[in-house]
């Protein structure tokens, strides 16, 4: 009885360490491969919005961290990549927060110019509704892209609202709150931009804006 | 091996015993994910694979497992071949992954192979094991892409939309509007429609099953009738 009950205990943790030792085998196979994946893969976004001819510096290395629960929607610290050429600023591409989706929070990439125009914004993660609240995803429509060329100015600061609340957005048919809630993160984000536009510039050196 | 044993199978996963219409195993990522049939293809595929591994590896353990541990040992078979899988997955096939990947950790609580590992793969050989994981997965595949086809076309009236998410941009034009100026039923595309449209389904396959089972038992009537009348 006492013999079984070992061999099964034994059986149960050689199991154990054989399933522990193969995923972290493959993990460490694998982890520099997903991590030049999803550098290449950043990149590539971040190229989207930010031409690769248009800006002579390092996007992926030339960085600073931000923080602001009130206009980020976060109050975990934003890696800000910023885009220059001759050490001239051209733009920033950031993560942003829309903590008031309809299902918690929806991660977005936005990418200002220069002069605070927006150069693109996409949705990296959401977990809205499929089918209603999804449409802010730009493989499922183009809504995200009546961001592109937008600015605080372009429309009106009051007119950054869905069409629901008085403002210039669409909103989607049986779902209001999912568009509310990123209309409402970009122009948050906009402001912040406006607000802190010369430290997010500054060098990586000096110790940015907290 | 007799083929009859490999046709039961078969038969089994795909009808008689299909994972999704009568054992209703794995209802979580079922009801979950098939708002389209792209969606329920992806599913599909994906969970074949990972149940023709468990069915394979835990098969061939199934002598060296003392019967009081084997549920903890399964999980952990289990587990560890998903987490390997995802992580394979997203380093040497990042597209796949990209498809595929949301709905692959969703596999670890689906019943489905902890079941198939339990009722099926610790009792048989390796080879009979890999032939009811594919078969099973079909199963499967078939009553996912099913239930989301019906709810896509009952929700927005269209077919295949977002294929290019799984074979690339040139198969956006694969969307097919089946109904033009179709207004949307979104009850469908919602949960209460994952229920609805599945009990439909279940529904349709006792009816079918019905039919053929009267249909089976006036033939043998039939037979017995002709072969008294040639008696007298």
């Amino acid at each position: 009885m006492f013999k079984k009950l070992l061999i099964s205990g034994l059986l149960l943790a050689v199991f154990a360490g054989v399933g522990t030792a193969a995923v972290s085998f493959v993990h460490d196979k694998a982890l520099p491969r997903i991590n030049a994946e999803e550098k290449e893969h950043l990149l590539e976004t971040l190229h989207q919005f930010v031409p690769p001819e248009t800006i002579d510096n390092d996007m992926y290395s030339d960085t600073i961290e931000v923080r602001d629960k009130a206009l980020l929607g976060t109050s975990d610290p934003i890696t800000v990549y910023r885009a220059r050429k001759g050490g001239a600023p051209v733009g920033l591409v950031l993560t942003a927060v829309a903590p008031d989706g309809y299902s918690g929070d929806i991660k977005l990439l936005i990418a200002i110019r220069y002069d605070g125009t927006l150069s693109g914004v996409r949705v990296i993660s959401h977990h809205e509704t499929p089918g209603l609240g999804d449409n802010i995803d730009s493989n499922r429509s183009s809504w995200i892209e009546s961001f592109t060329g937008k600015s605080l100015r372009d429309p009106a600061e009051d007119q950054w609202h869905v069409k629901k609340d008085g403002g210039q957005f669409d909103q989607f048919t049986g779902a209001t709150i999912t568009p509310r809630a990123v209309v409402k993160a970009v122009a948050n984000t906009l402001r912040y931009y406006q607000m802190h536009r010369d430290e997010l510039f500054a060098p990586a050196s000096e110790k940015p804006h907290e | 091996m007799s083929d009859s044993a490999f046709r039961k199978i078969a038969l089994d996963g795909l009808w008689n015993n299909n994972v999704t219409l009568v054992q209703i195993l794995g209802l979580c990522p079922t009801l979950a994910i098939t708002t389209n049939l792209v969606n329920g293809l992806g599913m599909g595929i994906a969970t074949t694979m990972v149940l023709v591994g468990s069915n394979l590896i835990i098969s061939a353990i199934r002598n060296i497992v003392p019967g009081e541990v084997r549920i903890p040992v399964f999980v952990l078979v289990i587990a560890s071949l998903v987490t390997i899988i995802d992580m394979a997955m997203s380093a040497y096939l990042p597209d796949l992954h990209k498809v595929l990947g949301i709905f692959i950790p969703l596999i670890v609580v689906n019943c489905l192979i902890i079941g198939r590992a339990e009722a099926f793969a610790s009792r048989n050989n390796v080879v009979l094991a890999a032939v009811d994981g594919v078969a099973m997965g079909f199963g499967f595949t078939l009553a996912l892409t099913t239930l989301g086809a019906l709810r896509e076309l009952i929700g927005f009236g269209t077919l295949f939309s977002q294929a290019n998410l799984m074979f690339g941009e040139g198969a956006k034009m694969l969307t097919i509007n089946v109904f033009h100026d179709y207004p949307n039923m979104l009850i469908a595309i919602l949960p209460p429609g994952a229920f609805l449209t599945l009990g439909m389904m279940i529904a349709g396959k006792n009816v079918l099953n019905a039919r053929a089972e009267k249909r089976a038992a006036l033939a043998a009537r039939v037979q017995a009738s002709s072969e008294a009348q040639t008696a007298i």
